[in-house]
C-alpha cells in the first residue's frame, strides 16, 4: 500500500478500519513498527512511513477494569496491549471478564463496529 | 553557562493560599488574587513591585492574560506554559533565567481553581476538554482518566515487582496522618490501611483513597534573586536545581509504565544541586494518585526501582517515619484544585523556613519538589530547595 494516500494517516487508519482492516505503519528506513498512525517516524524521523497490516497478536502490557454502575453498563476492561510488531496500544479485552484479563495473557485483535467506526479490541488467544 | 551556574541564584520569597477546600461563590481569579496577595505580603512586597508572571489553568487557553489585566499589572516577563500540574514547578527554570538576566526583578507564580464549588461542573468541563483536545486513540475505550491511566500504571508496578495495594494504601494513609497535623488540610478524619483497601474501587487497583481530592484552592508563590531576597521580610528558600522532563502525553505512548521522566529531571537538578537523595531532608511530590509517590521515590534514587513499596512501609514516610513526604497531607489529603504543582512548593517553603507548627521537620534544611503533569505522569519538574547556609 502507498504511503501518499489522499488522507492524512489519522483519517486513512479509521477508514481502512471502517472497511474491517487494521493496518499500522512500518518505517521505510529504520524499519520499526509505528502506533499510532504518522507523518514522520518517531524513532528516526523519516517521513516515509508505509502501511502494513497488522498481524493482529499481542500481549497484555497492563489492565485495569473500570467500574461503573450496572445501569450504566458495568464494569469493563481496558488495557494495553503489546503487539507483537513491537507497538503498543490503548483497546479493550472483550473476553473474558474484565477481571479475569491479566498482564501477560495472549490476546488476538479484531474490529469491531463502534458508533459506526471501526474499532480494534481484543480476545484471549483461547476464547471462543 | 550551564544549570549548575544557576544555583541558589534565585530564591522563593513569599508564599500564600487561599480558598482551599471550599470557596463557596469564589472565581478562579478572586482566589487566586487572594492567593497572590498573601503570597507578595508575607514577602512585604506589593502588585506594583511584580514585574514578571508565571501562570496557567486548565480551562483557558491564554491564562496569562487574564491574570495581567485582573491584577492590573505590567510583566516584562510572562511564562504560561502548561505542561499540566507540573508547570507550577517548572514555571522555575526559565523565572531563575529571567531573573538572573535582568529581565525582571520579581516573578509571581500563581494558580487557581474553584473546580469543587464551581456551577459549570466537572463533567462539563471534562466533555469539553475531550472535544477540544481529543485523544482519538484512546477515548473509544473510555479510560476514566486520569484514574484509569494511573491505574494501568499501578498494575504494572504490581505484576513487574510485588507492589501491592496495601503498598498503596501505606501512601494514602501517610498522606492523611501529615494531614492531621495541618490545620489548612481538607481531609483529616482519621483513615487505616484497612478502610482504604475496603473502600469502593473506582479503577482497578484504586479505590477511592487511592486518587487525590477534588477542591477548591488557589496557591502563590514570588521569586527574586538572591542579592535581593536578603532584604526582604522572610528567610529565602533558595532555589539550588530545577529541571524538567517531559517524555508523553497518553498512558498508551508511555515507554516503560514503571518509570516516569523524574528519572531524567532529577539526575538534572541533583546534578546542577551538587547535592543527592542521601542530603535531601523531605520530599514533597505530587501525589495525583497513591502510586505517584512510591514512582517519585524510585526515579528520584530515595530507594532502587521497584522498591518503593518496601521503602513506604510501617509508616516510614508518615509522621514519626524515617523519612517525610509530603507533609501537608498531599493531594490525597490536603488539597487538589485540578492542578496541584504549586502547593508542593508552598509546602517546602514553609518547612525550610519552620513555620509547621506541629508537623514541622525540626532542622530541615533542604528539601526536593516533584511535580507531575498529565494524565500518566507525562510531565515531571524536580526541584532542590534550600535554605541559606547550605549555599
Ligand atoms: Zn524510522
Amino acid at each position: 500500500m502507498q504511503a501518499n494516500s489522499p488522507l492524512g494517516p489519522e483519517a486513512h487508519y479509521q477508514a481502512q478500519l471502517n472497511e474491517g482492516r487494521f493496518l499500522i505503519q512500518r518505517c521505510n528506513d529504520c524499519a520499526r513498527h509505528v502506533f499510532y498512525p504518522r507523518v514522520v517516524c518517531p524513532y528516526c524521523g523519516c517521513a516515509e512511513l508505509l502501511w502494513v497490516e497488522a498481524e493482529g497478536a499481542g500481549t497484555v502490557y497492563s489492565t485495569t477494569t473500570v467500574r461503573r454502575k450496572a445501569e450504566a453498563g458495568g464494569d469493563y476492561d481496558v488495557s494495553l496491549i503489546d503487539l507483537d510488531e513491537g507497538v503498543r496500544m490503548m483497546s479493550r479485552v472483550e473476553g473474558p471478564a474484565p477481571a479475569e484479563v491479566k498482564i501477560g495473557m495472549r490476546v488476538r485483535a479484531r474490529v469491531i463496529d463502534h458508533q459506526g467506526a471501526g474499532l480494534v479490541v481484543f480476545i484471549a488467544e483461547d476464547e471462543k | 553557562m550551564s544549570l549548575k551556574d544557576l544555583r541558589g541564584r534565585t530564591a522563593i520569597v513569599g508564599v500564600g493560599t487561599a480558598g482551599c477546600g471550599e470557596a463557596h461563590g469564589m472565581g478562579d481569579l478572586e482566589i487566586l488574587a487572594q492567593a497572590a496577595k498573601a503570597a507578595l505580603d508575607d514577602a512585604g512586597l506589593a502588585l506594583k513591585d511584580v514585574d514578571g508572571l508565571c501562570t496557567a489553568n486548565l480551562n483557558a487557553a491564554m491564562w496569562p492574560l487574564n491574570v495581567v489585566e485582573y491584577l492590573g499589572i505590567r510583566p516584562k516577563f510572562v511564562e504560561g506554559t502548561n505542561v499540566g500540574g507540573a508547570a507550577f514547578v517548572a514555571h522555575q527554570l526559565p523565572a531563575m533565567l529571567a531573573l538572573d538576566a535582568g529581565v525582571c526583578d520579581v516573578v509571581l507564580v500563581c494558580y487557581g481553581s474553584t473546580q469543587r464549588t464551581s456551577p459549570f461542573g466537572r463533567k462539563e468541563r471534562g466533555a469539553a476538554r475531550i472535544l477540544l483536545d481529543p485523544e482519538p486513540f484512546q477515548t473509544p475505550y473510555q479510560p476514566f482518566n486520569p484514574p484509569s491511566s494511573y491505574a494501568l500504571i499501578a498494575a504494572r508496578h504490581m505484576h513487574q515487582y510485588g507492589t501491592t495495594r496495601r503498598h498503596l494504601a501505606e501512601v494514602a494513609v501517610a498522606a492523611r496522618k501529615w494531614a492531621q497535623l495541618n490545620p489548612e488540610a481538607f481531609s483529616r478524619e482519621p483513615l487505616d490501611i484497612e478502610t482504604v483497601l475496603g473502600a469502593r474501587m473506582i479503577s482497578d487497583p484504586f479505590t477511592a483513597y487511592d486518587c487525590c481530592l477534588v477542591t477548591d484552592g488557589a496557591a502563590a508563590y514570588v521569586m527574586t534573586r538572591a542579592d535581593r531576597a536578603r532584604d526582604l521580610k522572610k528567610k529565602p528558600v533558595h532555589i539550588l536545581a530545577n529541571a524538567t522532563a517531559v517524555w508523553h502525553r497518553s498512558v498508551s505512548s508511555m515507554q516503560d509504565l514503571t518509570v516516569t521522566p523524574s528519572k531524567e529531571s532529577g539526575e538534572r537538578a541533583f546534578a546542577a544541586a551538587g547535592l543527592g537523595p542521601k542530603d535531601i531532608d523531605m520530599l514533597q511530590t505530587y501525589d495525583a494518585f497513591s502510586i505517584n509517590t512510591l514512582l517519585a521515590l524510585e526515579d528520584l534514587g530515595f530507594c532502587k526501582k521497584g522498591e518503593g513499596g518496601s521503602f513506604v512501609e510501617d509508616g516510614a514516610i508518615a509522621p514519626g517515619g524515617g523519612f517525610p513526604v509530603n507533609t501537608n497531607g498531599g493531594g490525597l489529603s490536603c488539597v487538589h484544585p485540578n492542578m496541584y504543582g504549586a502547593f508542593i512548593t508552598i509546602e517546602a517553603v514553609r518547612q525550610l523556613r519552620g513555620e509547621c507548627g506541629e508537623r514541622q521537620i525540626e532542622g530541615a534544611k533542604t528539601a526536593v519538589v516533584n511535580g507531575n503533569g498529565g494524565n500518566s505522569a507525562s510531565s515531571q519538574s524536580t526541584s532542590v530547595l534550600a535554605t541559606a547556609d547550605v549555599l
